[in-house]
């Protein structure tokens, strides 16, 4: 089945409206039904990421910082707004600031709170494994910065999430 | 042509629908992103630079257990045709595809499979190891690929940001570098027109929806693919236990959907599922949307005990080989068909007779 709309692209979405008691019903592709602002499961989970994108950099004047290359690999917050895809590991020190940001958009967190790697000696020097103790004060102070800056950019949803987990934990 | 019989299990082994919830659910797949640390990523690295990748990895994979009775695939020594294959076996992903054709014998890209679990090297990360498991198996699945994963970072230095986790080449998958995905089949919430509504909840959720392979593809023969949205702020055990949680629910509601099916329209169910057999059995030309939307019948037959000549296993089956390169490799007079449509229907013949026992 084509697109209703441009005729062109298969049609995958399948929209099915009521208004006033009638029922239509759209066959659209996916560009076309973005452009009429039906939002899909793929394009939601696109959209942060796109919208990040776009936004990067506009409204600092003449988008400042966007052509400031990762010392270690070279890639620019251009070249991340071209391909979504960032250079190297150390891009995310690089452009932290910008990242922090949309890692909280995109996942709702900024820190992580999942397995810890635990570099091989061999691999990475004599690795100095932090005891439970030790790890737990990490979390709970990185935890507490979370907070305040949710409370900073007015995010209440997250702050209160935060202030719950900082709670279980102190 | 690739003798696949190499693979470990032929790499089929999540086929046999002996896992939990078979009926519906029909695979469990887990994977996680990692990156080697002071390398540039994949897609700005220089060739030399992805060879010292495959070369750190092949190093490392060598000393972990599931190196023994495994194999290494490098992607610049297969034809299309054997990518294709394993593509559509879901050992290798859409991009390392793309990233072997574009990068024409110098892509470096390479799978590691051994036993249940695989690693593809220089995908949009360097690593992507991954598992796939029959029926709905989440703590299953990350236990083996928790291990790999260990032993794999004993010998490389993955790399990981206090804060963010582990780094990945795109930030949706940062932090635990962990997407699992349930491949299930919801006709009966598709024909009760109730499927949007629960899709729609799963957004809500943390959760998104996919086609049968991944990212960007389309839903067919009424099979989706649920995961988690997120990958950063929460654990992994919080991440798989949420999305078991859900896959619970989804279930429940199918099978409340394929009750009330059998209740109100009983005639109707027993006629659609009984007609999509009977094209499977004796179609002379089937295209592959057709096909899976045949097979999906049936499959819902047999899940409500309507049919009982043909298994799960066989239908699970009936799903990768009647796709575009298995078919090529099975049916050598395919050639003169570029859609495949007659060999397809030839080969899903002979399966559902030889399932019957009766002639062809």
């Amino acid at each position: 089945m084509v697109c209703e709309n441009c005729g062109e692209r298969p049609a995958v979405i399948h929209l099915t409206q009521i208004v006033n008691n009638s029922v239509t019903t759209m066959h659209l592709c996916e560009p076309c039904a973005a452009e009429k602002g039906v939002e899909t499961g793929a394009a939601a989970a696109k959209f942060p990421l796109g919208d990040f994108l776009a936004q990067l950099g506009k409204g600092e004047p003449a988008a400042a910082g966007l052509d400031v290359p990762c010392p270690a690999c070279g890639a620019t917050l251009q070249d991340f707004r071209q391909t979504g895809r960032l250079g190297c590991a150390h891009c995310y020190d690089t452009f932290e600031g910008h990242l922090r940001d949309l890692l909280r958009r995109l996942h709702g967190s900024a820190v992580h709170a999942g397995e810890r790697y635990q570099a091989a000696p061999s691999a990475a020097g004599p690795a100095t494994a932090p005891s439970a103790e030790a790890e737990a004060e990490r979390r709970l102070t990185a935890l507490k910065a979370e907070l305040q800056r949710a409370v900073e950019t007015e995010n209440f949803e997250l702050a209160a999430e935060l202030r719950d987990r900082i709670r279980v934990m102190e | 042509m690739m003798d696949v019989s190499l693979l470990p299990d032929g790499g089929l082994g999540w086929l046999d629908a002996s896992g939990p919830l078979s009926h519906i659910v029909l695979s469990t797949r887990i994977r996680l992103a990692r990156n080697l640390a002071d390398r540039t990523f994949t897609i700005r690295a220089p060739e030399t630079e992805r060879r010292g990748v495959l070369e750190a990895v092949d190093a490392a994979w060598q000393r972990t257990s599931f190196a023994r009775g495994g194999v290494r695939l490098l992607l610049d020594e297969l034809t299309a045709d054997d990518r294709q294959l394993l593509h559509e076996r879901h050992i290798v992903s859409k991009e390392l595809m793309a990233a072997a054709s574009e990068r024409a014998g110098r892509s470096a890209s390479a799978v590691f499979l051994g036993g249940p679990v695989g690693a593809m090297v220089n995908e949009e990360d360097h690593l992507r190891l991954q598992t796939l498991r029959s029926g709905f198996a989440l703590n299953a699945a990350y236990g083996v690929l928790d291990r790999l994963d260990g032993e794999l970072g004993a010998s490389l230095p993955f790399a990981f940001h206090e804060q963010f986790g582990y780094l990945t080449a795109c930030p949706t998958n940062a932090g635990t570098g962990l997407r699992a995905s349930v491949l299930i089949h919801l006709p009966g919430l598709v024909l009760t027109k109730e499927v949007s509504k629960v899709l729609q909840g799963l957004s809500q959720v943390g959760l998104t929806f996919r086609g049968l392979y991944g990212e960007g593809s389309e839903v067919v023969g009424n099979f989706f693919q649920l995961s988690n949205q997120t990958t950063l702020g929460k654990s992994e055990e919080d991440l798989l236990d949420h999305l078991g949680k859900i896959v619970r629910q989804v279930v429940a509601y199918e099978e409340q959907a394929r009750q009330v099916l059998l209740r109100d329209a009983p005639t109707i169910i027993e006629d659609k599922v009984w007609r999509a057999y009977g094209l499977l059995r004796y179609a002379r030309s089937l295209s592959f949307d057709e096909c899976m939307n045949l097979l999906s019948g049936v499959r819902l037959g047999v899940g409500v005990k309507l049919i009982n000549e043909v298994g799960l296993y066989t239908l699970n089956k009936l799903l990768i080989f009647t796709q575009a390169a298995h078919l090529a490799a099975l049916e050598p007079r395919a050639a003169n068909d570029p859609d495949m449509t007659a060999a397809r229907a030839a080969y899903v013949r002979r399966v559902l007779a030889e399932e019957s026992g009766a002639p062809a």
